[in-house]
């Protein structure tokens, strides 16, 4: 089946910094330790594949930047300069996008610098409030430290987001308390709340097949998830994704797009993109090693490991696995915009019944979502619904 | 053709574990019937499964020359002859084929259940027996104890019993003499019409159907038509032979001699075991006495886990029911399962056996219903009815009574672990038929349902006497008892595959704990799922499992979406693990699981 699409007039831009002083026992991004980085290359690098993307997306209005990793508080200023520069030339840029980097607590004595380089919101990877509980996680900064950092990011950033981590063995309920309390008294606008969870590959993941970590399982996790709704709400900064809050209208655009599925070009080892071309959307995957990646882009101008031409079913299914995130949902409109087909065809019917039914989904004329109690167990819901 | 004095057909006779394989190795060896380098520990036992689990399913059989103290050179028969009470069947038809038995007993362990009940086998046959002692080697070996035992539990006259080590060879010269000196030789006049008794046949993929035979008149040769006396099927014998081990061409076969003969027969089935041989030409006036067909006992559903392997598991299951005709097979329907087969079996292990050979050489994933045991129906309307699946059973307002099998069981176990095992008989609704003892051992016989034991008796039974138990049992008719069809509704749709009969006293029992363990068993779902165990229309026992609490991935990092939607394709393939029952998901396992008895 394949239906037109029109070019969407915006793009957003992800930039994928590989690079960390150390991997954490709980990560499974695409994170390498290198002693030493050959930074000009690097920007290069960065610069072709931009320029690859941007060639392939005329006349787009930029809407936001970026930067992810790894730590790209550990770039050097010009580079995310550079890019910024870049892509606001390339595609039509407007001075007041946002421009988002994830920074690591210890890496404050950058944060000047990175403002000048043009980051206008920047996400602190605090994770934990207790000493304990960052040893555990295997981070290299202490709370005060965390606390110290979010101080100085409020002095120079417009926007400040910090993550948290919640759901590690044995956390009890009074502790997240407290620990929110204290979060939701330093966010001003943005805070994101992640649960924990064992990936494949990682350290974490050795540990628990020895026995020697036990994770929260689901019924653990749920009375903390829902303390989190509610002490979030309460403060004025509600979830308006399943582990992300803000103030009403102070939403990370950046992570809108991915949601509301929309268009954005991924750069970087590792970067993923979703790419519409005249009757085309891409998905778009960069190769993962970074020496592999560099190698590519200096040759070819691009590291692209994969380009997936998403036919209307696939990108149905994804539509509902990012929108089905959101508090807001789906506008019905937009899926017949992206699929030319009806809710309808593109779901088992049967099942949105029951999910209704049972208080999971929430569908009128205008937009399909799911309720509260379905974004919290959205898996099984997507399951019900798709697989 | 060989001369009847020269000939002696015997088969050994034991417990599983006595040595049995060991002692034949042993005699096969030592008659040169193999040479060192063919030689390979238990040589009869030709599956896998046999060799592994150290049992004998099928009968087998040898031929050996051996050269006796007179000077003279003897063939002796060996049928080896599977040991479990399972295939009693099988015990029978190869000891009918002999004139006398070894009686192989291990002398630490002395007599146990299969002792006994294989010594009845033989001594109803009217075969001589030959006690033999085995093991005498290890320290604690007690021949003096162990003949008392034979003398006082099973009857038989000890003095004469020959002390061996099957492992060192100590003896074995003298069982070989024995069966010389104490066997009667067969009777026979190869100048009579033919007579011979199909002892057994087996598809082999080279010669097709062959047919183990004892000759008792008349003689069996290579071109001769003849004629099953059940079916009146006439063949053409191609080839006869014998098992020396080796399978081995010979000219003819006469009286008292045992071999096999080929005859382009197509089908195991028409070579029905127990059946006459006689010549076309010139047949025997009248057949021997045949035996009874052995019928399955105990019945489960197979089902392939994945429902695209049905094709596979019916050309299994007849591949295997090709060698094996006491297995039977239907095809069945469940809402829970999906399309599978309804299979009967001889016993448990039988069931078993069946099981592991269709995962180990079909290579077949399968989910296994509770075994369930053949219910008689008297309906109202005067009919009778047999059941074999209690998804099946009929309205209870139709049924004026059900009657259950039950069989009359006998179990050895030290004095010291006796509680335990009248404990558990009595919890199985054992009646005490008799209580003996023979030193510090203990006899103890008990009528009890068949349904009782098809589950899990026989581990109970080893878990409180440590395993120092022993049982065999036989069937003991039907007898009527108010017994009611337990159902187990799951979100308020009966599950058939979870559908047993149980007595109605124990009904609530079960219903609970039915219910309390497939609250362990089934996942957390989207949805709170009651769980419910009922009579007819009426709920004995609830259990709900509540809905799940959180199940959402934290993190869609930077985009990538992709990897979430190949979960959801693994998600897809796990569901096929999975039954889907109305809005529930019930893992395959579950079925079994839920089935067994919790009594620990």
């Amino acid at each position: 089946m394949s239906a037109a699409l029109t070019d969407p007039p915006e793009i957003a831009l992800y930039v994928h910094w590989p690079f960390c002083r150390a991997r954490c026992p709980y990560c499974d991004f695409n994170v390498h330790v290198r002693r030493t980085v050959d930074h000009d290359a690097w920007r290069r690098a960065l610069l072709a594949e931009l320029d690859h993307f941007a060639a392939r997306t005329p006349g787009r209005r930029l809407t936001s930047i970026f930067f992810g990793g790894g730590t790209p508080s550990l770039m050097a200023p010009a580079t995310i300069a550079a890019v910024i520069e870049r892509a606001s030339t390339r595609w039509q840029g407007a001075p007041d996008i946002e421009i988002g980097l994830e920074a690591n607590p210890n890496d404050r004595a950058a944060f000047r610098p990175l403002a000048e380089a043009g980051i206008n919101r920047l996400s602190l990877g605090v994770q934990s409030f207790d000493d304990r509980v960052l040893r555990f996680l295997g981070r290299d900064h202490d709370a005060n430290e965390a606390r110290e950092a979010l101080d100085q990011a409020f002095a120079v950033f417009s926007t400040v987001s910090f993550d948290l981590i919640y759901a590690w063995p044995e956390q009890s309920e009074e502790s997240w308390r407290a620990e929110l309390a204290e979060a939701l008294t330093r966010a001003r606008d943005q805070l994101s709340l992640y649960q924990l969870t064992i990936e494949p590959g990682t350290v974490f993941d050795a540990l628990r097949r020895r026995g020697a970590l036990r994770p929260a399982s689901g019924d653990a996790a749920g009375p903390l998830y829902e303390i989190a709704q509610d002490m979030t709400a309460a403060s004025g900064l509600p979830g308006y994704e399943i582990s992300n809050h803000a103030r009403p209208g102070r939403e990370c655009r950046h992570n809108l797009v991915y949601w509301r599925y929309g268009d954005y070009a991924g750069i970087g080892p590792g970067a993923h993109g979703r790419l519409t071309e005249g009757e085309i959307k891409r998905a778009t995957r960069q190769l993962r090693s970074p020496e592999r990646w560099l190698a590519a882009t200096q040759a070819e101008g691009h590291g692209t490991a994969e380009s997936e031409n998403l036919g209307a079913a696939a990108r149905a299914q994804e539509m509902l696995i990012m929108g089905l995130r959101l508090a807001e949902g789906i506008a019905r409109a937009d899926i017949r915009r992206e699929t030319k087909s009806e809710l309808g065809e593109v779901v088992n019917m049967d099942a949105v019944a029951e999910l209704i039914e049972a208080g999971l989904l929430a569908l009128d004329a205008e937009r399909i979502g799911a309720t509260a109690a379905g974004r919290q167990r959205l898996d099984a819901v997507l399951e019900r619904l798709l697989a | 053709m060989t001369d009847l004095a020269h000939i002696r057909n015997f088969s050994i006779v034991a417990h599983i574990d006595h040595g049995k394989s060991t002692l034949a190795d042993r005699l096969i060896q030592s008659t040169g019937g193999v040479t060192a380098r063919e030689f390979r520990d238990q040589m009869l036992d030709s599956m896998d499964i046999e060799r592994e689990r150290g049992i004998t399913i099928k009968a087998q059989t040898v031929r050996l020359h051996y050269t006796a103290r007179d000077g003279k050179t003897y063939i002796l028969n060996l049928m080896d002859t599977p040991g479990h009470v399972d295939f009693s069947y099988e015990v029978s038809r190869s000891l009918s084929a002999c004139e006398g038995a070894i009686l192989l007993v291990d002398a630490s362990q002395g007599v146990e259940a299969q002792t006994l009940a294989n010594a009845y086998l033989a001594i109803d046959a009217g075969l001589e027996i030959v006690p033999v002692l085995n093991k005498i080697d290890l320290p604690s070996a007690d021949p003096d104890r162990v003949k008392r035992e034979i003398e006082e539990v099973i009857g038989l006259d000890a003095a004469n019993s020959i002390l061996v080590s099957a492992k060192t060879g100590e003896g074995i010269a003298d069982v070989l003499e024995a069966l010389v000196t104490r066997l009667p030789p067969p009777a026979g006049d190869a100048t009579l019409p033919l007579k011979a008794l199909l002892v057994d046949s087996w598809y082999d993929a080279y010669l097709g159907v062959v047919a183990l035979v004892r000759v008792k008149d008349g003689v069996l040769k290579r071109g001769m038509r003849v004629r099953m006396m059940s079916t009146g099927a006439v063949h053409e014998i191609e080839s006869t032979g014998v098992f020396a081990p080796k399978p081995t061409n010979v000219d003819e076969l006469g009286p008292g001699e045992i071999g096999f003969v080929t005859a382009s027969i197509k089908k195991v089935a028409d070579c029905k075991v127990g059946d006459t041989i006689t010549e076309d030409r010139r047949p025997a006036a009248e057949a021997l006495p045949g035996f009874r067909p052995s019928l399955p006992v105990v019945f489960c559903g197979l089902f392939p886990m994945d429902a695209a392997d049905y094709g596979r598991l019916r050309e299994s299951l007849e591949k295997l029911s090709l060698n094996d005709a006491s297995f039977a097979f239907e095809a069945e329907t469940s809402a829970a399962l999906g399309f599978g087969y309804r299979c009967g079996f001889l016993g448990l292990l039988h069931l078993e056996i069946i099981q592991e050979r269709l995962r180990r050489e079909f290579n077949l994933d399968l989910i296994t219903t509770a075994p369930s045991v053949i219910y008689r129906i008297q309906m109202t309307d005067g009919a009778l009815e047999e059941l074999h699946n209690p998804a099946d059973m009929p309205d209870p307002a139709r049924i004026a009574a059900i009657e259950e099998p039950w069989i009359k069981a006998t179990i050895l176990v030290p004095a010291a672990h006796l509680g335990g095992v009248l404990g558990l008989c009595t919890d199985r609704r054992g009646e005490q038929v008799e209580l003996t003892f023979s030193g510090d051992r203990a006899m103890a016989i008990y009528r009890l349902p068949l349904n009782e034991v098809v589950y899990d008796f026989h581990d109970r039974l080893k878990s409180v006497s440590r395993g120092y138990a022993s049982f065999d049992y036989q069937m003991d008719g039907y007898r009527a008892g108010k017994l009611v069809k337990l159902q187990i509704m799951v979100n308020a749709e009966p599950v058939d595959a979870l559908a047993t009969i149980v007595p109605e006293e124990r009904a609530y029992q079960r219903g609970r704990q039915m219910c309390g363990r497939l609250k362990d068993l089934i996942p957390r779902q989207l949805f709170m799922i009651p769980i419910q165990a009922a009579i007819g229309g009426r709920i004995i026992a609830r259990e709900s499992i509540s809905a799940m609490r959180k199940d959402v991935t934290a993190k869609c990092y930077g985009g990538d979406i992709s990897r979430k939607r190949k979960l959801l394709d693994r998600q897809k393939e796990g569901k096929k693990k999975m039954r889907q029952f109305g809005k529930v998901e019930i893992p395959q396992t579950a079925f079994l699981e839920a089935l067994k008895f919790d009594e620990d």
